[in-house]
């Protein structure tokens, strides 16, 4: 008796201290009832049961099961979207370790955790569009498709996954309260950064190599011999305007959970950021130019794809390179960040625009074909808003956006 | 090749990932000029289509040979024709009619079992093979369903069976290796009743393909679809209408796909070995500055 109830005093007080941060279970599920949360519990009751059916009844239950589109929003909004969005934790790393910017110190580890969980999750919509989900371990024992871009990718989404989790482990660990953060995992923090290179540089170009193989198929204002080094150059400015959006919107929403040396500063750091970023920018926007020059597709231009082309690159990587560097000479911070939020948006669109809407262009009916159903659209937002969930939790409980694990500040 | 890991495929696949490469062992490491020795004996089709008469014999023979799911709508049903369709889930050929200003062309379409083909090269784990015989096979059980090898092919043939949760599988042609292994005509060769499909070795067929055009002029236009198209397939086409005209590609290079890739993935051992050396140095140049400052500083 009495061993047991000393067993369950520390038990319990830990539970509440580190889960439900500090509260008791009355108290805790009372404040999660916020508009936000009513909104994710719609979407998690109607999303589940179609990830359910996805898995019970095959693909064609819930995507156009087309032969000729065999990738649709799943891989192009998770895989292809999400990837270069999660860049955040090899740059900001690269920056910080590398490069010697020890200022942006308060974002390194956001930028990691951004980081992970979006390969993390990248996997996730990966699972749900496998066809054997469960073989998904199969290129790194069954069969080495070596002269295969998407072998290379497999491997290094894998290890730098591994990496982004040992270079997020700090974290956890002082969570967990291991006081003396392993020697080890500081010191091969070098080591693993650089690693994380190699690998980022690698798998965010092999993204754009994989449609190397189908020059038949994608619109050849897309397909380009550079479309690895366009895929790379905009993840690197996708990173950076990442950090802005995603520092900011936890400074925003999630302000409880992060301390005045975060708060205090963002400001600047985000201008700092910001012109990495328009840098970035501009270099990516006269390298899509160098790729429509080097295969002389000029005359393209004109045609309706010529002039969805001209919408991506002038629309969604000129205009909000233009709108950040009025807000820098201006240090208009709304300016900067809603101008990295468009630029977001702008990955996302080239992202898809190679993927599915330049992908079978020539096709009749293309454009009819390329409008996911409902379902597969359910399941993008589902995951996104487990996404958010899952990012909201550990935020709110490791320290990401603060140096220590918050009840220090409260004591 | 046939399947099983050599143990140079285990080298080459150490150096992809691990980079231990130089190089100058990038050609070596991609290997794809040795990996298809076999072409010049491989076997071959050659599609006459000036011959076709939209009969369907094939479609049904291929049905019946291969234990194929009934079809949709019978065999003997010409309404099929009034939609352009292309190798299902439950079909590895169809036949389609074309109009043309010198009246209908039907044109019969499968997997081409390309030369060096890009399903082969797209997948990650090796679910394809290229026999010497010429027929490009694939293997379900080592398949996990990602569908690149659906986005390479060029011809837009293989099929997925989107409709199984537990074993969706890759639905195509396999140029009835069984039977010609066995030296039998492939199932569709033998059931054509007016002579469009030629079985032989892929160069006599090319051959004869060439004499045809010459001797008959006017008949033919002058060019024998998959000579050259993507480095070459096994099932080559005559017609007398330009092929853009009955839905074939016609954008493709004529070098095998994979050697666009091959800048890129020769690209990788580089990274592998210059980043680390270039970043180290990053690292040691900013350490060392700041060190030096710091001192300075102290002073
Ligand atoms: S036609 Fe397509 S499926 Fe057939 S061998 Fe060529 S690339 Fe592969
Ligand atoms: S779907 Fe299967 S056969 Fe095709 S590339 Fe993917 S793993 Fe290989």
């Amino acid at each position: 008796m009495n061993h047991n109830e000393t067993m369950e005093k520390p038990f319990r007080s830990w539970f509440m201290e580190k889960l439900l941060n500090g509260m008791t279970w009355p108290e805790y599920l009372r404040s999660l009832v916020t508009p936000f949360n009513i909104f994710a519990a719609l979407v998690l009751i109607v999303g589940i049961p179609v990830i359910v059916q996805r898995f019970v009844y095959g693909l064609a239950a819930v995507t156009h099961a087309s032969y000729e589109y065999p990738w649709g929003l799943i891989l192009g909004w998770g895989l292809f979207g999400g990837v270069p969005l999660s860049a955040t934790g090899f740059v900001m790393a690269t920056a910080y370790y590398i490069f010697g910017f020890k200022r942006y110190r308060p974002l390194v580890r956001l930028g990691v955790l951004t980081g992970f969980m979006g390969y993390f999750f990248a996997v996730v919509y990966l699972l749900v569009d496998l066809g054997r989900p469960w073989r998904i371990y199969y290129p790194m024992i069954v069969g080495f498709g070596t002269a295969s871009v998407l072998f290379l990718v497999a491997w290094h989404v894998a290890t730098y996954l591994t990496v982004q989790f040992l270079e997020f482990s700090p974290a956890i660990l002082e969570w967990l309260r291991a006081r003396r953060v392993f020697k080890w995992a500081t010191f091969i923090t070098i080591a693993m950064t650089i690693a994380g290179i190699i690998l980022s540089t690698l798998h965010q170009s092999a993204l754009g190599a994989l449609f190397l193989l189908a020059p038949g198929k994608l619109h050849p204002l897309w397909y380009s011999s550079y479309i690895p080094h366009f895929f790379l150059a905009s993840s690197i400015y996708a990173a950076l305007v990442q950090v802005i959006v995603v520092s900011y919107l936890c400074a925003r929403f999630l302000r409880h959970a992060a301390d005045s040396y975060f708060l205090e500063s963002l400001d600047g750091l985000t201008l700092g950021l910001a012109k990495g970023a328009v840098v970035g920018m501009y270099v990516y926007f006269v390298l899509k130019w160098v790729g429509v020059a080097h295969d002389d597709n000029w005359h393209l231009l004109t045609t309706p794809y010529g002039k969805w082309f001209l919408v991506e690159v002038l629309g969604f990587v000129l205009a909000p390179a233009l709108l950040m560097t009025l807000g820098l000479k201006t240090g208009s911070l709304p300016i900067v960040r809603f101008s990295a939020f468009y630029a977001v948006v702008g990955i996302l669109l080239n992202r898809i625009n190679v993927s599915i809407i330049a992908f079978n262009w020539h096709l009749p009916d293309h454009l009819h074909h390329i409008i996911p159903p409902l379902k597969e659209i359910m399941i993008v937002i589902t995951i996104t808003t487990i996404h958010i969930l899952i990012f909201r939790w550990i935020t709110t409980r490791m320290p990401v956006i603060r140096q220590e694990p918050l009840e220090e500040y409260q004591h | 090749m046939k399947g099983r890991l050599s143990r140079r495929d285990f080298l080459k696949t150490t150096a992809l990932m691990g980079g231990s490469l130089l190089a100058g062992g990038v050609t070596e490491a991609l290997g794809y000029k040795e990996e298809f020795p076999v072409w010049t004996k491989s076997y071959g089709v050659l599609v006459d289509l000036t011959k076709c008469v939209g009969c369907r014999s094939c479609e049904r023979a291929c049905n019946e040979v291969n234990k194929l799911p009934p079809p949709d709508r019978p065999f003997d049903d010409a309404s099929v024709f009034e939609r352009e369709r292309r190798p299902t889930a439950k079909a590895y050929t169809v036949v389609n009619r074309y109009e043309t200003e010198g009246g209908p062309v039907y044109r019969k379409i499968q997997c081409n079992h390309c030369n060096e083909p890009a399903c082969f090269s797209a997948c990650p784990i090796h679910a394809y093979t290229k026999t010497p015989e010429g027929a490009v096979l694939y293997d379900p059980d080592k398949c996990f369903g990602c569908r690149y090898c659906m986005i390479a092919c060029p011809f837009y043939v293989p099929a997925y069976d989107y409709w199984s949760a537990l074993e969706p599988k890759i639905v195509k042609c396999i140029f009835c290796y069984p039977r010609i292994s066995r030296g039998q005509l492939p199932a569709c060769v033998e059931a054509c009743p007016v002579g469009t499909l030629t079985f032989g070795r892929r160069p006599d067929l090319i051959k004869l393909a060439r004499k045809r055009i010459i001797e008959n002029p006017g008949k033919y236009i002058d060019h024998i679809y998959g000579e050259h198209e993507v480095g070459g397939t096994s099932w080559i086409y005559i017609s007398g209408v330009p092929f853009e005209e009955l839905g074939f590609p016609t954008n493709l290079p004529k070098r095998p796909l994979i050697e666009q890739v091959k800048g890129f993935l020769g690209a990788v051992p580089v990274v592998f070995t210059v980043w680390p050396a270039l970043f180290g140095m990053c690292y040691a140049a900013v350490k060392h500055r700041s060190e030096t400052k710091e001192k300075e500083d102290k002073k």
